[in-house]
C-alpha cells in the first residue's frame, strides 16, 4: 500500500514540474471566464496582472465582463494562489496580456502571423485553435493541431 | 394606472418567488420583463433590434448569428457559443440573475448602456418565437 502512495506523489512531482500551470479551474472561472474565452491556466500571468483584470473587468479588452462582488472576490483569490511565479512569467506583459508575454511571443516565433487574422483561428488568444487540450490546460507539443479549416498554404511551414 | 398595478405584482409575485425557489422559465421572465416595460413585447422589434448595430461596432447577431438557433462564435476570441433561442438549448432564460448579467454585460457592448425592460422584453419574445 505504501509504494502506491509514494508512486502517486512521485506522479505529482513529476507533473507539477513538467507543467507547473495545470492547475484544476475553479468552476467559478469555467463559468464565468470560460463562457467568452479559453480558461486560460492561471499560471499564465503574474499575480499583480490577474489582479489588475479582475480589478477592471467592466472593460476587459474592449468588452464589459463585469462580474457580481462575491464572485469577483471567490476568482480573484483563486487566481492570486495559482498566478504564475516561475521564472518566465515574473515578468508582467504589456497590457497584460498573455499573448504578449516574452515566453509565448518566443514560443510562437515560427508561427505566421498571418495564421493569427484568419477565420479559422481568429485571434492569438485563440489558443484551442491549434492545442486540442488547451481547455484542459495542457499545450504539450504533441496536442498540437493544424487548425480545421486554416487555407492549406499555411502547410509548409507547418511540422505536424 | 392598471400598467403600475401588473407591475407591482409581477414585482411582488417575484419577491415571493425569491424567497422561495426561484426556477425561473423563459415565460416567467418574459411576463416580469413587460410588465417592467408597460407594455407587450413585439417579437418584430426584438429581431429588428437584435440585428441592428447601436452605434458601436457589434450587433447582438456579431456573436449570436442573425438566427440564433445555432452555435455563435464570439466576435473576438472565436469561441464558441451555444444556441440563444429557448427552444433550441433549454437552459437558456432559465435562471433570472444569469439573463440580467447577460443583458448587462452585452447591452453595454452593442449600445455603450443597459437596455432598457422594453427592449429585453422585445427580444425575449422573438427568441422565443423561433421553433424547431
Amino acid at each position: 500500500m505504501k509504494w502506491i502512495a509514494i508512486l502517486l506523489l512521485a506522479g505529482i512531482g513529476l507533473a507539477r514540474a513538467d507543467s507547473p500551470q495545470r492547475v484544476p479551474p475553479l468552476p467559478k472561472y469555467q463559468q464565468e471566464c470560460a463562457a467568452c474565452h479559453l480558461a486560460y491556466p492561471p499560471g499564465m500571468l503574474p499575480a499583480a496582472s490577474w489582479k489588475r483584470l479582475m480589478g477592471s473587468l467592466d472593460k476587459h479588452y474592449g468588452t464589459d465582463a463585469s462580474l457580481d462582488e462575491v464572485s469577483v472576490r471567490e476568482i480573484s483569490g483563486w487566481l492570486q494562489t495559482h498566478a504564475g511565479t516561475y521564472k518566465r512569467v515574473s515578468e508582467e506583459p504589456p497590457q497584460d496580456r498573455i499573448t504578449r508575454s516574452q515566453w509565448f511571443v518566443r514560443k510562437h516565433s515560427e508561427v505566421d502571423p498571418h495564421i493569427w487574422k484568419q477565420a479559422a483561428v481568429k485571434s492569438a488568444a485563440n489558443c484551442a485553435a491549434c492545442h486540442t487540450a488547451a481547455d484542459k490546460g495542457s499545450f504539450r507539443e504533441s496536442e498540437i493541431q493544424f487548425p480545421k479549416g486554416l487555407d492549406a498554404r499555411f502547410r509548409r511551414n507547418w511540422s505536424d | 394606472m392598471s400598467c403600475i398595478r401588473t407591475a407591482a405584482r409581477a414585482l411582488m409575485l417575484a419577491a415571493a418567488l425569491a424567497g422561495t425557489v426561484w426556477a425561473g422559465t423563459p415565460q416567467e421572465q418574459l411576463s416580469a420583463l413587460s410588465a417592467q416595460a408597460c407594455r407587450s413585447p413585439s417579437a418584430a422589434q426584438g429581431q429588428q433590434f437584435f440585428n441592428a448595430t447601436h452605434g458601436r461596432e457589434w450587433s447582438c447577431a456579431s456573436c449570436h448569428n442573425a438566427q440564433p438557433t445555432g452555435e455563435g462564435k464570439h466576435a473576438n476570441t472565436g469561441k464558441s457559443i451555444s444556441a440563444l433561442a429557448p427552444a433550441f438549448n433549454p437552459e437558456r432564460f432559465t435562471d433570472p440573475a444569469k439573463s440580467e448579467k447577460w443583458f448587462r454585460r452585452n447591452c453595454n457592448d452593442v449600445l455603450a448602456r443597459e437596455c432598457t425592460s422594453a427592449e429585453k422584453a422585445d427580444v425575449l419574445a422573438w427568441l422565443m418565437s423561433l421553433k424547431r
